[in-house]
């Protein structure tokens, strides 16, 4: 019988969106549904893991070492639990794409990344080349299937579980030799930028730091996230967590507002599976409006202040 | 210290990935080849420790068939002291790939290895990880920023919650970011002088590898493209369009 554990994302205090999108991820793969918790007794992140939609147990597994997510920390203690089960997923964030691949070498199997469909048993899909072709794989049933779930293709599960709480002790502690030094967070006023379901994003267009008060600007007043093209950040106007393309978020809002953003492959990789896609742009060649739903060329310096009049 | 990089050859970055016929796989056939962008990267930063001091010798190592050594060649145009192939005539999968270069790393003893976090063309970012774990060593992820101090080193890390700094004892196993460094250009003499540079081929059944248990290809498919919408002429008919979707 098939059993799935899922490695929960939180950051002390929440359990991740991404975890919740897992557990949909995870209900197209079996009903037995297992979320662990690895904190430092951060009761909150488990009664929101139980309380997804699907999920049948929480293992809540608390040290001091956990405060902050170090793969070298973790990575037994995965391992350590996962003999019990069939699936090991983890979301394909900068949190499961560190942590995951050194669970499955440790146990010496295969990972799958970025699982974006389940086609059917142990047969997947998962993007290749930047999003520009679309890999169907079917995995070993002989071995645990461990992958890494890319977010931006599944919903989030409900809230209407009751799963059960267990606590389970850690292995002894391993791992001494990397050490947590500190953490530089962005802006955590607005909603977040990968579970918005509104997101407006500037690129190299808004030509400085200071002027990205006006994105900033519309973004609170329609109550988006705000991101960024690479090229925004290389110049320095905003910080990486901003970053919304390949090598950034992927991300699926309902709304995406792209402003004096030209449409590099690599950032229309981050928003292919965005409901809608505004484009901004006062290049009427850009390649961002070859995807844009609605496209606008456009002085963002003009128009933005117009439309924040009108939304 | 030696450091250690490993560079994979991966389908130029700026090449339009086509589908072949059968959905078998990817057009290679005369398309241009490079090193993955972000083993690159971890190429200058090694060259950057050894100018700094901080290194004494860098050696790049790729797994692939003959072919690859056109980019060992352009590692060593840039600067490694000399080079390792791995002959493999078949892709190996990550796994893979980190058993050989655990066999590698017992043989070099490097006190740094530095990767891509992923390479470009199977987007797995997983092999640094798992040669970490497989070496039983730290691995720093991800990194915007590298300091190596005596038997340290504070690693920057981009996450998604901002910019986490980690510290790791050596050895260990960095994977590079985008804004860790900006690689140098390849000088014509620096291209002349690598024809002399040691590379050194071994065939990969030599390492005794037990190759892993990959999941199987299937179907290679190009992704429907998103349709192009309608263009409008100002702010209010952009407002109109956005009632109409729903969207506002």
């Amino acid at each position: 019988m098939s059993r799935l554990m899922i490695i929960a994302e939180h950051d002390g205090k929440q359990v991740s969106p991404n975890t919740a999108k897992c557990v949909t991820c995870a209900s197209q793969m079996t009903d037995s549904i297992d979320v662990v918790v690895f904190s430092n007794g951060a009761k909150t992140v488990s009664t929101q893991a139980a309380a997804l939609t699907g999920v049948s147990r929480v293992i809540s597994v608390n040290a001091s070492e956990f405060d902050h997510p170090l793969a070298a920390v973790l990575a037994p203690q995965v391992v350590a639990l996962a003999g019990d089960y069939s699936h090991v997923l983890a979301p394909s964030s900068s949190f499961g794409k560190d942590l995951l691949p050194r669970v499955a070498a440790l146990m010496g199997v295969t990972q799958i990344s970025d699982l974006m469909s389940v086609e059917g048993d142990h047969r997947y899909t998962r993007p290749i080349y930047a999003g520009n072709v679309v890999l169907t794989v079917e995995a070993n049933r002989d071995e645990p299937l461990i992958a890494t779930v890319r977010v931006a293709s599944f919903q989030a599960a409900g809230n209407d579980g009751s799963a059960s709480i267990a606590q389970a002790d850690p292995q002894p502690i391993s791992g001494s030799h990397t050490r947590f030094v500190s953490l530089e967070r962005g802006n955590s006023e607005r909603p977040d930028l990968q579970s918005a379901a509104r997101v407006i994003s500037g690129g190299r267009g808004v030509g400085s730091a200071e002027n990205f008060s006006i994105i900033y600007s519309l973004a609170d007043r329609m109550n988006a996230a705000v991101g960024a093209s690479r090229a925004a950040v290389d110049a320095g106007f905003v910080p990486n967590d901003m970053q919304v393309g390949q090598t950034g978020k992927i991300i699926a809002p309902d709304l995406y507002v792209a402003i004096g953003i030209s449409g590099a492959i690599q950032h229309l990789t981050g928003i292919k599976d965005a409901g809608t896609i505004v484009a901004i742009n006062k290049d009427p060649d850009a390649p961002i409006f070859e995807v844009a739903d609605i496209g606008l060329v456009a002085d963002l310096f003009t128009a933005l202040p117009e439309l924040e009049e009108l939304v | 210290m030696k450091i250690l990089v490993c560079l994979k050859q991966v389908i130029d970055y700026q090449v339009r990935v086509q589908v072949n016929p059968d959905a078998t796989g990817v057009v290679t056939d005369g398309v241009k080849m490079s090193i993955n962008p972000f083993d690159e990267i971890a190429l200058e930063e090694a060259l950057r420790l050894r100018e700094a001091g901080k290194a004494t010798e860098v050696v790049a190592v790729s797994i692939g068939n003959a072919s690859v050594k056109t980019q060992l060649r352009t590692g060593l145009a840039m600067g490694a002291d000399r080079a390792l192939h791995i002959l493999s005539e078949t892709a190996i999968d990550p796994l893979t790939a980190a058993r050989v270069l655990l066999k590698i790393v017992e043989h070099e003893a490097p006190g740094l290895v530095i990767m891509g976090k992923q390479a470009i063309d199977d987007d797995c970012n997983q092999t640094g990880q798992m040669l970490a774990a497989l070496w039983d060593r730290p691995q720093a992820t991800f990194a915007s920023e590298l300091l190596v101090d005596g038997q340290t080193a504070r690693v920057t890390r981009e996450v998604d919650a901002g910019l986490e700094t980690i510290e790791v004892d050596l050895p260990a196993v960095v994977t590079t970011d985008l804004r860790l460094n900006t690689p140098r250009f390849v000088k014509l003499p620096d291209i002349m002088k690598a024809k002399r540079k040691p590379l050194d081929e071994s065939p990969i059944d030599s390492y005794g590898i037990e190759a892993a248990n990959a999941a199987q290809a299937l179907n290679y498919a190009q992704p429907p493209e998103r349709k192009k919408g309608v263009m409008v002429d100002s702010i209010s008919e952009l407002v109109e369009a956005m009632k109409q979707r729903g969207v506002l």
